[in-house]
């Protein structure tokens, strides 16, 4: 009918526009992942022998069970608003790529969620015993971590966005499957924690984030489509 | 060429068979109004018809094409207005229609204010969304799908929420789009008062 | 050719009386096979020179190990089959396997810690077998608890299908970075076994076992896919006719 048609790029910008004006106005309910994974990893020392040098044996496990716990708590806020609002079915109907939308969303989701993170967990890192030098390491393990989270959480909230009350179950679902990413994430920071070159976990743990990336876009909109129905 | 078919739709829902052998065909500036008892199938009907619900036999054709082979060039000329606004409730009222409408086309900073203006929301523009009531909010959606420039208009329930002046609103703006060379399929227990030959009925069990 | 054969199999009745007239074939080698297996394994086998008679639980362990593996693999592919070709029996399949893929698990994770006991002093170790098979556990619980969280049927059906198609590209890297975190902090492996090292003796019950194994894994599934089938399908007409036949 009109010539003033946009192109994928476009309305893929503007809906990531849109969610982070969204965020913005509900800015605490951004915030609420990043302050679990602060209280979570502040209750190891508190149970445990609170020295550092025995603090940061347990480091890499704390940073990363945190981390892992706080991205599941931060699926919710993917797309259970814009499911019940009926934004998400405009989303599928609008004639652009569902899964490229369904990714800018989770890329924005990311953003808020998951970034905090990758900023936090270092310093967490430092409270709990890791040396100065290990930031780095720490912070670029988080980085590949926290992406690779959030693409498989993605489909995990897509599969279980038409039931109610499923934290229990997106828990099942998701943790098995993020078991690489726990492994290789805290093998790497625990290599960081020691000084030693973190090369090798760092690599797998990329892997897993691009095979994530390959599966994530069908997997997330037959998911989210399902949902829908 | 009718613009929009269907042919034989045969739909479950669980242990329902909630569409059972449904065919109709709709040519371009005609309204196909669905009527039936609650639970008769209008929303199931019409979110199949916009590819949102795999039907289990059946097709539905587009211009003459199956919407199942290639559904994105019949969603951009779709716009779908279910029981749900798809509007958000943090997002000011232009805000929202910048956004809605920013998936597919751009917006000449007129045809805004034109939109809320057909709809009688002039100067609500600024205001946050949540703080309009129902209907207003039902009029912000309608404004929505003015604003789309879809040639298809699947509408569920529009008139809900609407007053009797909105709901006048909302036969103006389907009679100017039929006028216009658009289709739409209505799902609605009201009185559908249209130009002879632009009417067709649909009544489910 | 193949494919009308094909598009045949997938019709619920066509499927329900052959998986009758199948099952008995799976059965009954299943029962002489695994016969021969433990009489092999538990009777002529000698006794391992360092594990004495403990190790013939691997004539068990073993066998369930692989299961629990291969059923996730046919539950995934059947439920891709159902997902791309839209086929009732294939999900129907899907749905039959995870259950029977759960007690494989199930049986191995025991019969593993069974083994560690007189063998290592405790039940349980983080070796990687067992880690793997506790985790391929949570994938088939949470398969399950998917299909029974969603109502509708249909939905339930393609929803766990994308759950199994993702987890089954999943599983090779899951088991891999156990094996992996394992080797890095040499715990104890309970189990090392197969490889050249063991004798025909040993090794023949072994391959008996499995061979028996999946010949009882095909009877099961057929048999719980049929009663699949029944309970979907019970509505439909073709069903009181096809009860007549038994």
């Amino acid at each position: 009918m009109s010539e003033s048609r946009v192109g994928f790029i476009a309305a893929a910008a503007s809906l990531m526009g849109r969610d982070l004006r969204l965020a913005l106005r509900r800015a605490g309910d951004s915030l609420l992942p990043v302050g679990f994974f602060i209280v979570v990893t502040t209750l190891y020392p508190l149970a445990l022998d609170p020295s550092l040098s025995s603090l940061r044996d347990i480091a890499p496990a704390a940073l990363w069970v945190g981390a892992l716990l706080s991205s599941l708590l931060a699926l919710d806020l993917l797309f259970r608003d814009d499911a019940q609002d009926g934004a998400l079915e405009q989303l599928a109907l609008c004639g652009q790529s569902f899964a490229g939308l369904l990714l800018a969303k989770t890329a924005v989701h990311w953003l808020l969620t998951g970034l905090p993170l990758v900023l936090v967990g270092p310093l967490i890192a430092i409270t709990l015993g890791a040396p100065y030098a290990a930031m780095a390491g720490i912070l670029a393990a988080l980085l590949l971590g926290t992406v690779a989270l959030s693409l498989i959480g993605a489909v995990g909230a897509g599969l279980t966005l038409s039931l109610r009350r499923n934290g229990p179950l997106l828990a099942l679902l998701v943790l098995p499957l993020a078991i690489p990413v726990l492994i290789f994430g805290a093998r790497a920071t625990a290599l960081a924690v020691q000084g030693e070159a973190i090369a090798a976990p760092l690599y797998l743990l990329a892997a897993i984030a691009v095979l994530f990336a390959t599966l994530s876009p069908w997997a997330l909109a037959a998911a989210v489509r399902i949902g829908l129905e | 060429m009718s613009q929009i078919s269907a042919e034989d739709l045969h739909l479950w829902r669980g242990e329902v068979h909630v569409l059972r052998g449904l065919s109709f065909s709709l040519e371009a500036g005609q309204c196909l109004q669905v009527s039936g008892a609650n639970g008769s199938g209008k929303t199931t009907l019409l979110r199949a018809l916009c590819g949102l619900i795999p039907l289990e036999r059946g097709r539905v054709y587009w211009c003459g094409a199956d919407i199942a082979s290639d559904p994105s060039p019949y969603h951009a000329q779709l716009c779908y207005l279910g029981h749900e606004n798809g509007l958000k409730g943090d997002l000011t009222v232009s805000e929202n229609l910048h956004y809605g409408t920013a998936l597919r086309r751009r917006l000449r900073s007129d045809e805004l204010s034109a939109a809320l203006a057909s709809l009688e929301l002039p100067g609500y523009a600024g205001m946050p969304l949540r703080w309009l009531s129902a209907g207003q909010r039902r009029r912000v959606a309608l404004a929505r799908l003015t604003l789309m420039d879809a040639a298809l208009w699947i509408l569920d329930e529009p008139a809900s929420n609407l007053d009797s002046a909105g709901q006048q609103l909302l036969h103006d703006l389907l009679e100017r789009h039929l006028h216009a060379g658009g289709a739409a399929v209505v799902a609605t227990h009201q009185e559908l008062r249209l130009e002879a030959g632009r009417l067709q009925r649909l009544s489910l069990q | 050719m193949a494919w009308v054969w094909f598009h045949r199999f997938g019709s619920p009745p066509h499927f329900y009386r052959l998986a009758r007239r199948l099952a008995p074939w799976f059965g009954w080698p299943a029962a002489i096979l695994c016969l021969a297996g433990l009489i092999g394994g538990l009777g002529l086998a000698p006794p391992d020179y360092q594990q004495g008679d403990g190790f013939r639980i691997i004539y068990v362990h073993a066998p369930s190990a692989w299961l629990s593996l291969m059923v996730y693999v046919v539950m995934a592919t059947s439920a891709a089959v159902g997902l791309i070709w839209r086929m009732n029996v294939a999900h129907a399949v899907a749905a039959s396997c995870a259950p029977i893929g759960a007690s494989f698990t199930a049986l191995a994770l025991a019969t593993g810690m069974l083994y560690g006991r007189p063998m290592w002093g405790t039940y349980w170790e983080w070796d990687p077998r067992l880690t793997s098979e506790l985790l391929l556990l949570f994938l088939y619980l949470g398969y399950m608890a998917l299909r029974s969280a969603i109502d509708d049927v249909a939905r339930a059906d393609r929803a766990s299908a994308v759950l199994a198609i993702v987890g089954v590209v999943d599983v090779p890297i899951i088991h891999y970075s156990v094996i992996w975190w394992n080797s890095l902090h040499q715990a104890p492996t309970v189990m090392k076994f197969g490889r050249p090292s063991m004798p025909a003796s040993m090794l023949v019950p072994l391959l008996l076992m499995l061979a028996g194994f999946t010949c009882y894994f095909g009877a099961l599934l057929l048999t719980r896919a049929r009663g699949e089938i029944l309970r979907r399908e019970r509505n439909a007409h073709w069903i009181s006719a096809a009860l007549e036949e038994g």
